[in-house]
Formats: structure tokens, sequence, C-alpha cells
């Protein structure tokens, strides 16, 4: 195996799970709805996953516990500002909390056991290709999910009746209202689906980048994930092209360190962030199609008023 | 927006706190941890010795304790509220908590601090260390004899005296064994994130490093060994569960002795500022069971570990120079722990420019 092959599979590990947490909320957001307990939503995936493995052996049932979790998680979020029109930004923030907190509780009979790491899955035929191959093509279950994920939401938002459902209670919830579309509904199928993403990439955490539990052990990718939404103007493709580059950066410099090229290491550090927020501001750089993307109703309550 | 929440939930963790606080004739000696309790590595050891304490002490004390705190402004705030519940004693036990310390200390002087690892005192704060480098100098031993390719990787976090002269050591000591051997340091900026911890082990093996050793504070790292099949050691605490047949031995902090001993002299009155920096022969600093390894570098740990402990070894013990080939200690000569309490240069040997 060179090191331009190990290197990039390192990436493929990084990237992952910020790609699926962001692709989640960039359909939550959509909707108009932020929601800023990725975080807490993530770790609680990851917790619930790694006891699920635990408890039955297998990591695909891991994987349904750690998606599961996610979702129960975020039809709190849902239920708090929707149904009770809660503030979002508080009440986002209040999830992340209550999720490092929970997750801190389930998984202390956890902490120092070793984990069952998800067993790659082959493709026939396609991982035999020089390179590519087991690069894209001898990965694991979750890796299939996220760039499924990522082709199925593009097409879904923009190309079905209901992702145009979406954008537009995410652009203006009165006049989707007045359509006769069920706003609340929605946005609680939407808040459930960035929850489900955010929990599955919680068991990528726990079950494939480092297959143990460790309290805390998102250490902040859901507030990365995040970020990459914004700055891909809530287009999936960007997303994906940013969580890896941001993959890509965190990887190369830990390489550029070892290889002792002598460049401060807190530059390096801070690299992965200056690159993508840099990469994804150029190519979002067209104000107004930035206009067109954004969610005009994100974040605000929608009461209707009759 | 990091930023915000880490004052949320230093804020929340603080209320939870002050809602449990509230039998009144127990002194109260309280902990601020930089990371979890369980992380299984710096603060689980910290979290092992107030248990220690509170079993020793059993109904006249309570230790309080606050988890995850950061370093920074957060921390100043944190260990305010400490004081202000009513401690008598609060251990600060990370190194980035100093200045908060110091700073709290000055408004509060009935309340006796103790800071770990750090160098700045007062009347009301002392600091407390291990010498760590002890142990790193036989790790680098062992690392010597046991490389195939004459490379280890060693991950660490902020290039603060302590991870600095845990480098040396560790690097002195393998040349001591094999003047040709040589180690690959990635700084990961972070004390405590299991992912980047695991990617910068990836990233050190695939450069071809076949020993891998870390002053982060997870067991990722020995968990990535321990799946590419190459050894390792553990940091702070015995990781031998995340790698039966990886580690070769840990540093292991055992604090517990001296919270008992001074939380004893806490309840006597016969508290005093100190700067105690107590290593192998104290008991403050334990090595894990030797492991994985043959028995002929087995005893070589071993009479090392020995000869430091009887004091007939100090692991920087001149001549050595430092990395831009100026003189540092003569034939023979030992350093004074302020200069190693304060070490922000490399020794000779070490192949990597020091973050400034």
């Amino acid at each position: 195996m060179g090191i331009i092959e190990a290197i990039l599979l390192t990436v493929v590990t990084a990237a992952t799970p910020l790609v699926l947490a962001a692709i989640g909320e960039l359909v939550t957001e959509r909707a108009g709805v932020l929601n800023l307990g990725v975080e807490g939503m993530m770790i609680m995936g990851a917790v619930l996953a790694f006891a699920a493995t635990q408890a039955t052996g297998s990591p695909y049932v891991g994987i349904l516990a750690g998606i599961g979790g996610g979702a129960l998680f975020s039809l709190l979020f849902g239920f708090l500002t929707l149904t009770l029109v809660a503030n979002q930004v508080a009440t986002g923030l209040a999830l992340t909390i209550l999720g490092l907190g929970i997750s801190g509780q389930i998984g202390e009979a956890y902490v120092g056991m070793s984990g069952t790491k998800l067993p790659p899955i082959a493709i026939p035929g396609l991982s035999e290709i020089p390179y590519l191959g087991p690069l894209l093509f001898k990965q694991d279950l979750i890796f299939y999910i996220s760039i499924a994920l990522v082709i199925g939401v593009n097409w879904f938002l923009f190309r079905s009746r209901a992702g145009l459902k979406i954008r537009a209670i995410g652009d203006n919830h009165a006049s989707a209202h007045a359509l006769g579309i069920g706003v609340i509904r929605t946005r609680y199928l939407a808040v459930l689906f960035g929850g489900a993403c955010a929990g599955l990439a919680g068991a990528q955490l726990s079950l494939v980048y480092t297959p143990q539990w460790v309290e805390n052990m998102s250490a902040g990718r859901g507030w990365i994930a995040l970020a990459l939404v914004v700055f891909a103007s809530w287009r999936p493709w960007r997303v994906l092209a940013g969580g890896y580059l941001f993959g890509a950066v965190s990887i190369s410099q830990l390489h550029a360190q070892a290889l002792g090229l002598g460049i401060p290491s807190q530059f390096l550090s801070a690299l992965p962030y200056i690159a993508t927020v840099v990469v994804l501001v150029l190519i979002s750089h067209n104000r107004r199609m930035t206009l067109i993307n954004t969610p005009a109703s994100l974040g605000k309550p929608f009461v209707p008023d009759r | 927006m990091k930023k915000l929440l880490l004052a949320l939930a230093t804020s929340a963790a603080v209320l939870g706190f002050a809602a449990s606080a509230s039998a009144q004739d127990k002194t109260k000696i309280c902990f601020i941890y930089v990371g979890s309790k369980t992380d299984g590595g710096w603060t689980q050891a910290h979290d092992i010795g107030r248990q220690a304490l509170q079993a020793e002490f059993g109904d006249k004390i309570e230790t309080p304790f606050l988890e995850s705190v950061p370093e920074g402004p957060d921390a100043e705030r944190a260990i305010e509220r400490m004081a202000r519940s009513g401690c008598a004693l609060v251990f600060t036990t990370s190194f980035g908590f100093m200045d908060a310390t110091i700073k709290v200390a000055e408004k509060f002087p009935d309340v006796k601090f103790e800071h770990a690892t750090g160098f700045k005192s007062a009347p009301n704060v002392a600091t407390y260390n291990s010498r760590f480098y002890e142990g790193r100098y036989i790790q680098g031993q062992i690392a010597a004899k046991m490389s195939q390719k004459g490379v280890a990787g060693y991950i660490a976090s902020f290039p603060i005296p302590e991870v600095v002269m845990g480098i040396n050591a560790f690097v002195h000591g393998a040349q001591s064994v094999n003047p040709d051997f040589k180690v690959k340091v990635i700084w990961a900026n972070t004390w405590f994130d299991p992912g980047k911890e695991a990617d910068a082990a990836k990233a050190l093996i695939d450069q071809g490093v076949d020993i891998l050793t870390q002053h982060t504070d997870t067991t990722a790292p020995m968990q990535v060994a321990a799946e590419r099949g190459i050894k390792a050691f553990g940091q702070a605490s015995d990781m031998i569960k995340a790698g039966p047949e990886t580690q070769l031995t840990a540093i292991v902090d055992t604090w517990g002795a001296y919270y008992i001993k001074r939380t004893k002299e806490l309840l006597d009155g016969t508290w005093k500022s100190e700067q105690v920096w107590d290593g192998l022969k104290d008991g403050i600093l334990t090595m894990a069971p030797y492991t994985n390894m043959p028995d002929d570098v087995k005893k070589m740990a071993e009479d090392t570990e020995a000869k430091i402990r009887s004091g007939e070894l100090h692991p920087f013990t001149g001549p050595i120079k430092k990395q831009d080939g100026s003189e540092w200690l003569k034939d023979g000569e030992k350093p004074e722990d302020g200069v190693l309490l304060g070490m922000n240069f490399y020794i000779a040997g070490v192949d990597d420019k020091l973050p400034q």
C-alpha cells in the first residue's frame, strides 16, 4: 500500500462523519429549521451504537441503534421547537449539552472496552480496480450510505415534488401553508432525517473511526458539520466537497508534521478550517445564487393562524 | 460557536455542582478536571486519586468535582465557583489552569489551591507534579530495543515544558541504547480528541514508525497500534485493555497518596504552600507491567527503573547538547529542577522543529 493510498484511506474515514451529519442538517435547514443540536445527536448515536453492538455482537444492529437514537433525540427537539414553538437556537444548544451529558451517563459502563469494528465490504469486480478500488469499493457500509445519501438528497431536493415542498417551506412557510402544504408535519420529518443522519455519523465514530466509547468523543465534529452546511450554501455536492476537503487537509497536516517540514504546528492545525472556509466561500461567491439557496425562513418559528 | 457551547456547558456543570453541594459540616476538597473522569487516561488517573481520598477520610470530607472544564477563561469561572461554594482545598489538575488558579487564589486568600504540573505558586497555591520524564526515559530505552526500523512515533499535545521534557527524555533514553534512533513527532494541538489522535497514529504508522508513544489522553492511538500490529506505550493510565498484545508498558499516575497526605495536612492545620515534584521513588509515578517484550529488554527496563529509584541514574545526565549544538549539560552534570520545569528547547538528537 503506497503512502498516498494510505493517506486517502484515512481521509475517507475522517470525512465520512462530517458529510453524514452535514447532509442531514442540510435537509433540516432546507425545511427552515435550524437545529444546533447536531453534536448532541451525534454523540447519542455514538453511545447507542456502541452499546447495541456490545449487547448483540453485531455492528449492524449498532448502526440501527445509532440511527434510531439520533432520530429519537431529534424528535425531542422537534417537539419543543415545532409543537411548543420554543426558540430553535436555545433548544439546539440545550440538545447538545443534554446529549453530551446523557451519553456520558449511558456510556459509563462501556469506557475502556474494546469495540467491534464494522467490517469493510468489498464490491466484487470494482474493488479490484487499482488505486480507486480499495479506496471507494472496499469500504464499510456507512461510507456507502454516506455517498448514496448525498446523491439521493441532491436528487430529492431538486428533482422531486416532495423536495420542492421542503424548499418551499424553508423559503416561506406562510405561503407554503396557504398552498395547503403541511408545514409542521414536513418539518418534523426533516428534523427526524437530520437526527437519523447525525446518529449514523455518531455510529461511524464508535464503530469505524475509533471503535471504542470515550465520553465526548465527537469532539466538536457536529459543529464542523453545521458550519459546512452554511459555507456550502445549502448545496449537497458542496457539502460532500467541503467534508472531504476538510478531511484531506486535516490528514495532510499530520503527515506534514511527521515529515518534519518545519511548518509551525499551530498553523497546520488551523489549516483545515481556513482552507475549507476559503474554498467554500470561493465556490459560493455568487451572491445572488447564495441568496436563492439560503432558506429564507431558517430559524423562524411557524404558528399556523388558522 | 464552540466557545459559546463550552461556556454554556461549563455553567451547566457549575449549576449541577452547586445543587449537589449541601452538607456544610464536612470539609470540602474539590477537583477541577480538564477531561472526562472516564477518559481512560489523565483525568481518570486523577479521579482514581480522588476516590482513594474519599475512601480514606469517609464521612469527614466531601470531594465534589467538575469535569471537562476547558482551559482558558471558562476555567477561571469554574474555579471561582468552586472557591465560592465553600471548598477548603481545590486541586486544579491541568497545566492550562495555571493562570486561572493564581488569579482566583488572589481573590480567595483563605482557600487553599493545588495546581498540577505548573510552575507558578502563591502563599495559598501549592504545585505538585510527577517526574513523568523518568518513565519516558525507560520507554525510550525499550523503544530502541524493540523497534526494527529504528523510528518511533510520538503524538504530542501542546508545546509546553512538560511535553517537551517528555520528548527529550524519550529520545535521550532511546539514543542511550541506539545512537541513531529517530523519533517523528506530531503535535495534535489537543489533549482529548480520539479521532484526531487516531489519525495522527495512522499518519505516523503510514510513514514507517513501528513503535508509538503518546502524550494525549485517550486510548485511540493504542487501539490503532493494535490494529496495525505494532507496539505502543500507554499514557497516564494503564491502557493494557485497549491493546493486550500491544502495550509495552505505560506511565501510570498514582495521585491518591499525595491527595491523602495533603488533605491530612489541611485538616491538621499544617498545610503549607510547597512545590512538590515526586517521581518513581515516591510512588506518585509507577510503570505498568512490562509486557509484550523479550526477557532481556524487560530486564534492562527493570534495571533502569531500579537505578532511577535509587537515585543512581538521573535521566538527564551530561554531556547533553541542545538541538542547536550549544552545550546544555557538562559531563556528569545534572539539571536543576527549575530548568527542567521550564524546558522550552529540544536536546540534540530530536529530529523535529519545536513549535514556538
